[in-house]
């Protein structure tokens, strides 16, 4: 990797965290409601040190049976589901068929800073434990419910899935490929889930900054209108212009079709272009890289390139008037493509970034977490696993506070793993 | 009424696009006074989306730009010539008031124009400074260009989007400069908490790649735990579920032009209600048969499941199809357009989704409202984003108490 070491570091860096700081949220107390809808929101807050207790009934959480499961022997302590967006949480059984059941969850709700849960109206209020109720003991908790179109549910039933919320949200008609005989797409991890709870988490957040002055409050989140708001221009193009976009391979769905961004490279892998080189500057580059790897002469249209390197910038209205231009600008992305396709990708990605042009590796999941620039910054993180009796990667924390770290994560709860030790700090508050 | 929930805070604001800009605009919604700087000479082009499509109408210019105006409303926007001895001046005498000081520049761009963490920390030993980048402050690629597509690129997000056999379909916008800007506001609200609790400043580095890589949840495991790529053949098949197992899960084809619905059967009951809901058709495409009783038997099935589902939805209107599954409590819907959802779907406009502002340039227009409602300080959306300078005599006047003259001054020698 010596071609890495040529780039210029930044002057000042921020400081390495420590390895058990207690995190931004330290001594915040998240009461979770076991659900699919609300986990990814607790793991951000307990990623920031709060204390996130789940509430699990007898039986465990319905999360706890969606595979994938580890060394793929399903089990309640062994969902890679649970595992991802538990992590760091500590859990309770109750079971809130029951009186004492519903006096524990009760008595949790009255010590807590925060509720987080995704039930349909009417379930909680039945239990006594609505925010109305609730709030009576505990005037300053912060009640967040986040489903699928807001607690009054106007538009549609709690019956919705992450598939579902991404067509009816709108993400979903921008992503897909120019051939529109394939269905439009849905990206995988439960996008549409996440960025509900981006929000929930922005809205703890910002109640929690006003609760001195306001006390506390109930906070409604509706997942169709959180992806409704996280879809660009399809929204506002439509809102100021009235502009449709369509779906495209690998890139932005526009009104009009743009050129493709995406390029098979030599090892099978994709990039993504950005924006191919409009500079004399990145002429120059692109024609001494082509050079540097001897492919200058079967390489067609170098001459345009060296005509590109007379340009200060190859603008739009050039591109519209000088046919020349959009000749020198048509070899420029030919030449990128003609690289990429005698190289891997990565190299293609840090050689056309060394070179001031911005492009993208397409990379799976996996190998973002073993490339080197995320494994120098500490971005894949061990994490101990009783039940494997070995530590395995996760991803670490995105944001570094240098002076208050995100808590190094720690293994999700077995179920009931806390039951007794929350118990007994209930009955000594 | 204007939010009053961080009304106590105020922001001393360099980002631009959605993935910094997105951030900010949060905090203005819920109150927080962000003063967002431009360059005069540039007329704030540092930000592309100033004059950059969708145009509300035939004009043209850094005034009319749809998606600098969407994402930054609220906000004040002050011209400031950062070139200039006294411009920067100006600029130490801003943080010293602010709470935060907020950008998306590449990595070191602040630090060079001399306000690093260092003289940022001398300037106001609280402060609060969250610098947000596609990869990071450190690190090989610490100086690399990024925006959404390519912080989605390297991230994983776009690998993740596709069927087996094509190119990567990824995300058809910026998922990542959406999703950035949601942490980098996560980032300064953090930090105000415990800043609130600790009298404590720092600084906050994030990096929207990493943003990108904490969204893939369950399959990352697959690969640290089971060491199964998202590389392996057959994947990644994103229209399908298998976190959790669900069969039938798809888009399939409606009737008309580029018409779809999604269904996503999730348990045996839900199987039932589906062949329920297709009546005859059921029995005759031999969806009866017992080797579909079971999540087992349909996840091995479905490729055979999705082509019948198909036949069915096909000649079929898609609101129908979705509006009979989810009668009967099978997750459904049809994949709505823009104009369908913006204007056609109680679940937006009932919620107060698309507030209008009244812009000083453009006029009327409806931007992206807040998907929450908080129940005592809820967000508000009045104003409209900020013409270059428009804010420069309450900034320069009212907060850091120069006279009119000297005002008129700075604008002649083109400070601001």
């Amino acid at each position: 990797m010596d071609h890495l070491s040529q780039v210029e570091l930044p002057v000042v860096k921020p400081t390495a965290p420590p390895i058990d700081a207690p995190g931004p949220l330290n001594g915040i107390r998240v009461v979770e409601l076991a659900h699919e809808f609300t986990a990814f929101a607790g793991r951000l807050l307990a990623d920031g040190g709060a204390d996130v207790i789940l509430v699990e009934p007898p039986e465990g959480a319905a999360q706890r049976n969606h595979g994938p499961f580890a060394e793929d022997q399903p089990g309640p302590e062994r969902s890679l589901s649970w595992w991802a967006e538990n992590r760091s949480k500590r859990s309770v059984v109750a079971d809130l068929a029951t009186a004492e059941g519903r006096e524990l969850v009760a008595s949790l709700i009255a010590s807590a800073d925060v509720v987080l849960e995704s039930k349909e109206a009417g379930w909680l209020a039945d239990l006594g434990l609505d925010h109305d109720q609730t709030s009576a003991t505990n005037p300053d908790l912060i009640h967040v419910a986040i489903t699928p179109f807001g607690r009054d549910g106007v538009g549609g039933t709690h019956n919705h899935t992450d598939l579902t919320i991404l067509a009816r949200g709108g993400p979903m008609w921008s992503n897909g490929y120019d051939d529109h005989e394939l269905a439009p797409m849905r990206g995988r991890g439960n996008q549409a889930i996440r960025t509900a709870c981006h929000f929930a988490v922005m809205s703890t957040l910002t109640a929690l900054l006003a609760r001195s002055r306001h006390g506390g409050q109930f906070v409604d989140v509706s997942m169709v209108a959180a992806n409704n708001v996280t879809t660009e221009f399809a929204s506002y193009g439509w809102l100021s212009a009235q502009e449709t976009v369509q779906r495209q391979t690998g890139r932005h769905a526009t009104p009009r079709p743009s050129e493709p961004t995406q390029v098979l490279c030599g090892d099978g892998r994709y990039l993504n272009t950005g924006v191919p080189p409009r500079t004399g500057k990145e002429f120059t580059a692109l024609l001494q890289w082509l050079k540097d790897l001897g492919l200058d002469e079967e390489f067609e249209l170098t001459a345009l390139l060296e005509m590109g390197t007379e340009y200060e910038t190859i603008s739009l209205a050039m591109l519209a008037e000088d046919p020349l231009a959009g000749e020198v600008f048509g070899a420029g992305r030919d030449a990128l493509a003609y690289i990429a396709a005698n190289v891997s990708a990565h190299e293609v990605f840090v050689g056309l970034q060394q070179r001031g042009i911005a492009a993208g590796v397409i990379w799976s999941p996996d190998e973002m977490m073993t490339d080197p620039h995320f494994q120098e910054r500490g971005f894949p993180v061990e994490v101990y696993h009783e039940e494997l009796g070995r530590s395995v990667l996760y991803p670490g924390a995105p944001i570094r506070f240098t002076g208050s770290p995100m808590r190094a994560p720690v293994a999700a709860p077995r179920l009931g793993q806390h039951t007794d030790q929350i118990r007994d700090e209930l009955a000594s508050r | 009424m204007k939010s009053e929930a961080l009304s106590h805070i105020r922001i001393c604001d360099f980002t631009g696009q959605l993935a910094g800009a997105g951030a900010t605009r949060w905090l203005a919604a819920f109150g927080a006074e962000v003063i967002r700087i431009e360059d005069p000479i540039r007329h704030g082009r540092w930000d592309i989306l100033r004059g950059s499509p969708p145009f509300k109408d035939e004009r043209r210019g850094i005034e009319f730009g749809s998606g600098f105006q969407n994402h930054n409303v609220e906000k004040l926007g002050i011209t400031l010539n950062l070139r200039t001895e006294r411009g920067h001046e100006l600029l130490e005498e801003l943080v010293t008031i602010s709470d935060v000081v907020s950008e998306n520049f590449a990595a070191g761009v602040l630090d060079r124009m001399g306000l690093g963490w260092d003289r940022l920390v001398e300037l106001r030993p609280d402060i609060i400074y969250v610098s947000n980048c596609g990869f990071g402050q450190t690190g090989p690629y610490g100086t690399f260009k990024s925006w959404g597509p390519i912080a989605q690129a390297v991230s994983g997000v776009t690998h993740q989007s596709g069927l087996p056999g094509e190119p990567p379909a990824g995300w058809g916008f910026s998922h990542l400069d959406h999703t950035g800007g949601y942490y980098m506001a996560i980032a300064i609200l953090m930090a105000l908490v415990h800043k609130e609790r600790t009298g404590e400043g720092q600084w906050v580095d994030m990096s929207c790649t990493e943003a990108g890589a904490s969204l893939h949840g369950a399959d990352l495991l697959d690969w640290s735990v089971n060491g199964r790529s998202m590389r392996d053949a057959g994947r990644p098949d994103s229209n399908r579920s298998t976190s959790p197992e669900m069969a039938p899960h798809g888009v399939y084809r409606c009737r008309g032009e580029d018409n779809w619905v999604a269904i996503a059967v999730r348990d045996d009951r839900e199987w039932g209600e589906l062949k329920a809901e297709m009546g005859g058709y059921a029995d005759s495409a031999g969806l009866n048969d017992s080797r579909f009783d079971s999540l087992a038997g349909r996840m091995a099935a479905v490729d055979e499941l999705d082509a019948k589902v198909t036949d069915w939805t096909r000649e079929r209107n898609r609101f129908e199809v979705a509006s009979g599954l989810e009668a009967r409590g099978v997750p459904a819907s049809p994949v709505l357009r823009p104009a369908e959802r913006i204007d056609g779907d109680v679940a937006t406009s009932r919620w107060g989704l698309w507030p209008m502002v009244e812009h000083a340039a453009m006029g009327g227009v409806r931007v992206d409202g807040q998907p929450v409602h908080l129940s005592k300080t809820d967000w508000s959306i009045d104003e409209a984003s900020p013409t270059l300078g428009q804010h420069n005599d309450y900034v320069y006047g009212k907060l850091l108490g120069l006279s009119e003259d000297e005002i008129a001054d700075l604008k002649a020698q083109r400070v601001i």
